[in-house]
């Protein structure tokens, strides 16, 4: 059991790391090396060279809540695969008649979404 | 087999091997992000019939150290509009889990330097999915048009390419029986190589991992010719030079994953593990900088439509056939 935790201990330095590198990059060495000069102008927000026109943070289009939601159902599908597959030799044939009844059912889904016409993009 | 992580007790020695290893695999990542660049600069100059970058250094090998030592020396501006916190918080957020996925990856036979645990392959999928968040915050925090525009597209992008890569790599943990990405590794040293058995995963794979990676010809998100860069339009300095760095580390990383599960890991005659997988990431990488010099932009239509119906029915049928030709054998 203990090298079950020494893998994720592992994992933990990775995160560390991870954090590590761009706190020390902004914040440690980066602020001694560059130049701090700001100015109205510089500030501004880029607008190909033109007065920005409006805020940026405006409600965005409905449609990609549409692909959000498509994508729940079938994330959260592969995710129940994942321990049918690492476990299907054990399972046997029913498992395989479980798992196609299961896909089908998506499949199902996924036809009534094509149909409904979810999938197009205009 | 021995390995760092897969010693039986923490011991002082064995944590002290473990910190060596993230710094390694650490200073691995940079080094190889670093000429990773200068590769793709070379190699898409002599397809164009350039000579690419050939001043800095022999054959002009210091060009891309010379181009992070300008980033570092560069101003560091916050727009005046931009939610602040966020627009801090977002590089980070992106490049965390580009490095964090490596720390499952086995890059030699031994096992070295990397986490050997039960679920590599779940974790290196669901960790990639995180880098979204920092993209989407990072545009939207921007206050800018064409960043909102290019972070909403990432992650439409994204969402729609995570459903056929996981699916496609569910094939592979089929024939090897684990999720451990050691296991499967050693499943292909005794026998084929994925990519046989696998073609049509391999395939599926293949498409959705350039998609999700952003490059070209799914690279809509960053267009430089109608959103200028996307996302990290706003971004200056040392902060762009982040999601730079988080891109060419996915690049890597989505190498050795390819490398690993299809390609047969460390396994090949003759020369070292270690060889074989440098090979077969570089060989993934070529690839990625040759599509991105042959195929046109697609349209955005056209891409969303593609991952849905094609590759997502596809990588189903490609489950049910695998599963199929596991019960029969």
């Amino acid at each position: 059991m203990p090298s079950y935790w020494n893998g994720y201990l592992f994992v933990v330095l990775f995160i560390i790391f991870g954090i590590l590198l761009p706190v020390a990059a902004l914040w440690v060495i980066g602020p001694i090396l560059r130049p701090n000069n700001p100015t109205k102008s510089k500030r501004g927000t880029y607008e190909s060279g033109l007065e920005p026109i409006g805020d940026a943070h405006v409600r965005y289009n409905a449609r990609y809540y549409l692909f959000a939601l498509m994508f729940v159902v079938f994330d959260v599908e592969t995710l129940f695969l994942y321990p049918w597959a690492v476990s299907f030799k054990q399972l046997g044939h029913f498992a395989l008649v479980e798992m196609l009844i299961f896909v089908a059912l998506l499949v199902v889904g996924l036809i009534y979404a094509w149909r409904k016409k979810v999938l197009e993009w205009t | 087999m021995w390995n760092w992580s897969g010693a039986s007790h923490l011991t002082w020695l064995n944590g002290l091997a473990m910190l060596i290893g993230t710094v390694i695999v650490l200073l691995l990542a940079l080094g190889v992000v670093t000429y990773t660049i200068y590769a793709q600069r070379k190699i898409l100059g002599w397809m164009q019939g350039r000579i690419g970058p050939n001043r800095l250094g022999p054959f002009g090998l210091m060009q891309t150290i010379a181009d992070i030592l300008k980033l570092l020396i560069k101003e560091d501006i916050i727009p005046e509009k931009a939610d602040r916190s966020l627009f801090l918080l977002a590089p980070i957020l992106a490049f965390v889990p580009s490095f964090m996925v490596l720390s499952v990856i086995p890059f030699s036979r031994t096992h070295v330097f990397t986490a050997n645990i039960s679920i590599g392959l779940l974790f290196y999928i669901a960790l990639s999915a995180i880098t979204i968040h920092g993209v989407m915050l990072g545009g939207w925090a921007s206050n800018n048009k064409y960043a909102l525009i290019g972070g909403m597209r990432s992650a439409a992008q994204m969402l729609s390419y995570e459903v056929p890569l996981g699916m496609s790599v569910l094939g592979v943990a089929l024939m090897a029986g684990s999720l451990n990405l050691n296991t499967i590794v050693m499943s292909q040293h005794t026998g084929w190589w994925n990519i046989v058995p696998q073609f049509l995963g391999f395939c599926i794979f293949l498409v959705a991992s350039t998609a999700e990676l952003n490059r070209t010809p799914f690279d809509l998100p960053e267009a430089e010719s109608e959103l200028i860069a996307g996302y990290h339009i706003e971004y200056s300095g040392f902060r762009m030079a982040f999601f730079m760095l988080t891109e060419y580390v996915y690049l890597f990383a989505m190498a050795a994953l390819c490398a690993t599960l299809f390609l047969g890991g460390w396994s090949g005659p003759f020369l070292p593990g270690w060889l074989w997988f440098a090979i077969k990431v570089f060989a993934f990488i070529f690839f990625q900088f040759w599509i991105q010099n042959t195929m046109p932009r697609i349209r955005a239509d056209h891409l969303m439509s593609f991952s849905w119906k094609v590759l997502l029915p596809l990588s189903l049928f490609n489950i049910v056939l695998t599963a199929v030709f596991k019960t029969i054998v």
